[in-house]
């Protein structure tokens, strides 16, 4: 073959020009790293004025009196905790079953699809209309249960009276159920991830399917099950609207479950679009908290997450 | 034929003293689908006790099929079934009466890619022990050593019982795979390509222990190596599409098969 | 003999104790699937009755006048709200159109220009931290930044809380899209002698477009139902809306709002625009799988 003649074709320009295309493309990328940053600096920037009057003493006190100037968010971190906590409490064990019903096969697959996407659609569900549902649902369930209880576990400090419908229980339920698809979908992805041969060799050795299960397949797949509650308490202590139409938004500190209690976000949610003045540096440092717990529980969780998938990469 | 004793309570001895039975599991006219796929055809073999057998073929011609159906395995998968029969000592594994676990039990299985789980040596060894509720610790003990020395693997890890499994090289997990196996002290040994994943060393190792093995157990390996199923196997049986094409002693069918297909396997001209 | 691990050959038969102990076992085995069976169906009960619910009180109300009419004042009878939906829409739309460019960018600079460097580590640690964020965070975000600054709510304030909260779905879906793009692909038209951009918008984007467009519908599904980030950047409003520089209605502060009032006919008509909420970000998460599912 001949050549083609070299004046007729220029063979290249081999001048690489500016991609201006990736030029674009990196400062998106900067632009949504920064977005982090941003954030940050907004809520530290809005909240400095209370970080100076208050400084720590703003974790540790209980009073919430705007018209006073006097802010303390010291209730609305134990609610955010003890809201988050007990609906982990409630949604870890129905979760993981979840997570294994599905990952087994005691009925028949269109059964547990049916299971999967009635999981999925609890996910997709908007939080106000699942705080409506508690409203007209949860609260008269619990509002009955607390005076049952007490009247008749009265000595328990958790059940002491008077019973209310907006009460911790009350968000707690609800939000039990709005976290159990991260649960769910956590677990089930790291039980499947654990191999088939360790199943096998455990039913080979003459084990029972819940003998495999719970001694097993349970335990390889364990730092997933973590990493997914942690998710899963992240997910609790940030979701806002469903917990603040549900707890009552009360900053009195009480033992009983039954009382009215508040959050973090529900504090959030109830009193920015009124706030002047220092209330709104209060505000923005309460949401400074806030960002600061759920991003430290998430970095938890993900680091739990890298490490099993790195662990079970090993085991195949 | 020897009967055994049925549900009489006495039936500890029964057996046992039947040395070298030749038709310590027998299979008869057994067929094999997966969902409507035939993979096994009309298999009809004895396996004799205390020797090893070895099951040879192509990828996909039934040998892993049939291992797995003589302890249940095969039940996990959904929507297979069989016809026929596989009997140990005359009795029919499928019956009504017999319970999947217990049978597990008696016929232990090692897998083509070692599995330990991941806790510590000691525990995998035990599991099955644990698992029937055995708490005595000095039973569990003797029961590590016992299995680990019968699996070779005793003086490689004693001083190392309570660190995780997954921290030994490939070999030694498989021979602790092998241990696992016969802590319960099966009366079969099901090995399904058990060196497929060694390298040459390790692999040594583990034929030597296979020889060793047979004093005490019935053992059916399948393997991809012919080599191997000559090395340690006392009858061999050739699958093919299914079908039992061959099955005589070892020796035999190396060096003198009678079937046209066996000898075009080991000589290489397919697989 | 000894006695552990000792068996008959005879498999069906053991002695007294082992049987027993079989049992339990076997019975216990049976007793952990019913529960697990049992637990598993119980979630059905929450969604039967919010959806029974949602439907039962929702439906009644349901006419066109909703969709074109304003919110009643309190205690009064009639009305729809026509303005919430159109707000939704808008400010889902304005944060779409911020948080959509940036997310699929910055996928396309992570995935296809320097997938190992550090900005690329960092975005993706960044994005996945940004979905861990509280919801109410974006609005803070968005209060502070043009709320603050301009000295009004907006349907612009809106839609940044918005789009800071589509942002990671929409560039972590984006990113797995542009993964799972062949590199034959790409090489084949490196090979034909494309550069880089041209290979990107003529091989590697067409073909994760399916992919890419169902992350952008989840991200919006997940917008639409979201009431935390507009409660206090979008307000509400009676009215509709002149410009995008006034408080703005949305259905999920509708909800809201009306949920907690005690007038029966606002009440009712939280739960319409719930009918309305819920059967919107359906259907956009129905259709981002399909979307989805028409590409593998």
């Amino acid at each position: 073959m001949s050549a083609p003649d070299p004046d007729s074709q220029p063979i290249a320009d081999f001048k690489s020009r500016p991609d201006l295309f990736r030029l674009l493309c990196q400062a998106a990328a900067a632009l949504a790293v920064l977005t982090l940053g941003w954030i940050l600096y907004e809520i530290i920037y809005g909240a400095w004025p209370s970080i100076n009057k208050f400084g720590w003493n703003f974790l540790a006190t209980a009073a919430w009196v705007p018209n006073r100037e006097k802010f303390g968010v010291l209730p609305f971190i134990i609610g955010t905790v003890a809201s988050s906590g007990i609906a982990i409490l409630l949604a870890f064990p129905l979760g993981i079953s979840i997570a294994i019903f599905l990952n087994e096969n005691f009925l028949a697959r269109p059964v547990r699809q049916t299971v999967r996407f009635v999981v999925e659609m609890l996910a997709s569900i908007p939080s106000v209309v699942y705080g409506l549902w508690g409203i007209f649902v949860v609260i008269p369930l619990v509002k009955g249960f607390g005076d049952w209880a007490t009247v008749h576990l009265s000595g328990v400090p958790i059940f002491s009276g008077p019973a209310y419908g907006n009460s911790l229980l009350t968000a707690s339920i609800v939000l039990a159920i709005m976290i159990l698809p991260t649960i769910t979908a956590i677990s089930r992805n790291s039980l499947s991830a654990v191999p088939h041969t360790l199943r096998e060799g455990a039913y080979a050795l003459g084990a029972t399917r819940w003998e495999a299960i719970l001694g097993v397949i349970v335990p390889s797949a364990a730092p997933g099950l973590v990493a997914a509650t942690i998710l899963a308490l992240g997910r609790a202590m940030g979701e806002t609207m469903a917990v603040a139409m549900l707890i009552g938004n009360s900053s009195r500190l009480s033992w009983s479950i039954l009382s009215p209690s508040g959050t973090l976000a529900g504090l959030l949610a109830n009193q920015f679009g009124e706030a002047t003045g220092m209330q709104v540096n209060s505000l923005m440092y309460a949401a400074l908290i806030l960002v600061l717990i759920t991003l430290l529980v998430n970095l938890a969780g993900e680091a739990i997450l890298r490490y099993t998938q790195k662990k079970t990469a090993g085991i195949h | 034929m020897p009967t055994l004793v049925e549900n009489t309570g006495q039936s500890k001895v029964s057996a046992i003293h039947e040395l070298g039975r030749a038709d310590f599991i027998s299979v008869r006219d057994f067929n094999f689908f997966y969902g409507k796929k035939q993979s096994l055809f009309d298999i009809n073999m004895d396996i004799p006790e205390k020797q090893v057998t070895a099951f040879i073929g192509p990828s996909g011609c039934g040998k892993s099929t049939l291992l797995r159906n003589f302890n249940r395995m095969n039940e996990l998968i959904e929507g297979v079934h069989h016809s026929g029969e596989i009997q140990l000592v005359g009795k029919s594994i499928f019956d009504r009466n017999v319970e999947v676990i217990a049978l597990r039990r008696t016929i232990g299985m090692v897998f083509q890619k070692s599995n330990p789980f991941p806790k510590s040596i000691y525990e995998n060894v035990v599991y099955a022990l644990r698992i029937s509720g055995q708490t005595k610790k000095s039973l569990l003990d003797d029961c590590v050593e016992r299995s680990l020395r019968g699996a070779a693997l005793w003086d490689e890890v004693k001083d190392r019982l309570h660190e995780s499994a997954l921290g030994l090289s490939g070999g030694q997990m498989q021979r602790l795979c092998i241990a696992r196996a016969i802590a319960n002290r099966p009366k079969v040994l099901l090995m399904d390509e058990p060196c497929s994943a060694l390298d040459p060393i390790a692999t040594v190792k583990v034929e030597e222990l296979i020889r060793e093995l047979k004093q005490e157990f019935t053992i059916i390996i399948v393997t991809h190596n012919m080599q191997q199923a000559t090395r340690c196997s006392d009858r061999t049986a050739f699958f093919y599409l299914g079908k039992l094409v061959e099955y005589d002693n070892t020796h035999k069918i190396f060096s003198n098969p009678s079937e046209k297909k066996t000898e075009d396997y080991i000589t290489g001209r397919f697989g | 003999m000894d006695t552990i691990g000792t068996h008959s050959l005879d498999f069906f038969k053991t002695d007294k104790h082992e049987a027993s102990r079989a049992l339990s076992r076997s019975l216990k085995n049976r007793f952990l699937t019913l529960l697990c069976i049992a637990l598993s169906l119980a979630t059905l009960v929450p969604l039967v009755s919010i959806v029974i619910l949602v439907l039962k009180n929702g439906l009644p109300l349901l006419s066109r006048h909703i969709f074109t009419e304003l919110p009643p004042a309190a205690g009064m009878a009639g009305g729809g709200f026509g303005n919430a939906i159109i707000g939704t829409l808008v400010m889902v739309g304005i944060g779409l159109a911020i948080a959509a460019p940036v997310g699929i960018l910055s996928a396309i600079y992570i995935n296809e220009y320097a997938p190992i460097s550090r900005l690329a580590k960092t975005v993706r640690l960044v994005a996945k931290l940004l979905t861990g964020i509280p919801s109410i965070i974006c609005g803070v975000f968005a209060f502070a930044i043009v709320v603050m600054r301009t000295g009004y709510f907006s349907a612009y304030a809106g839609g940044v809380a918005l789009a800071v909260l589509m942002l990671p779905t929409i560039l972590l879906t984006a990113e797995q899209a542009l993964t799972g793009v062949q590199s034959a692909y790409r090489e084949a038209s490196y090979g034909l002698g494309a550069t880089r951009f041209q290979t990107i918008i003529r091989v590697v984007l067409p073909d994760a477009l399916p992919a890419i467009m169902t992350g952008i519908m989840l991200a919006v599904a997940r917008a639409a139902g979201e009431t935390a980030p507009l409660i206090f950047t979008a307000l509400f409003s009676q009215y509709w809306a002149n410009s995008l520089s006034e408080p703005t209605a949305s259905l999920s502060v509708l909800i809201y709002n009306f949920s907690t009032v005690p007038f029966p006919h606002q009440i009712q008509m939280a739960w319409t625009a719930s009918l309305v909420l819920v059967a919107f970000v359906t259907a956009a998460n129905i259709i981002a799988q399909t979307a989805f599912s028409r590409k593998h």
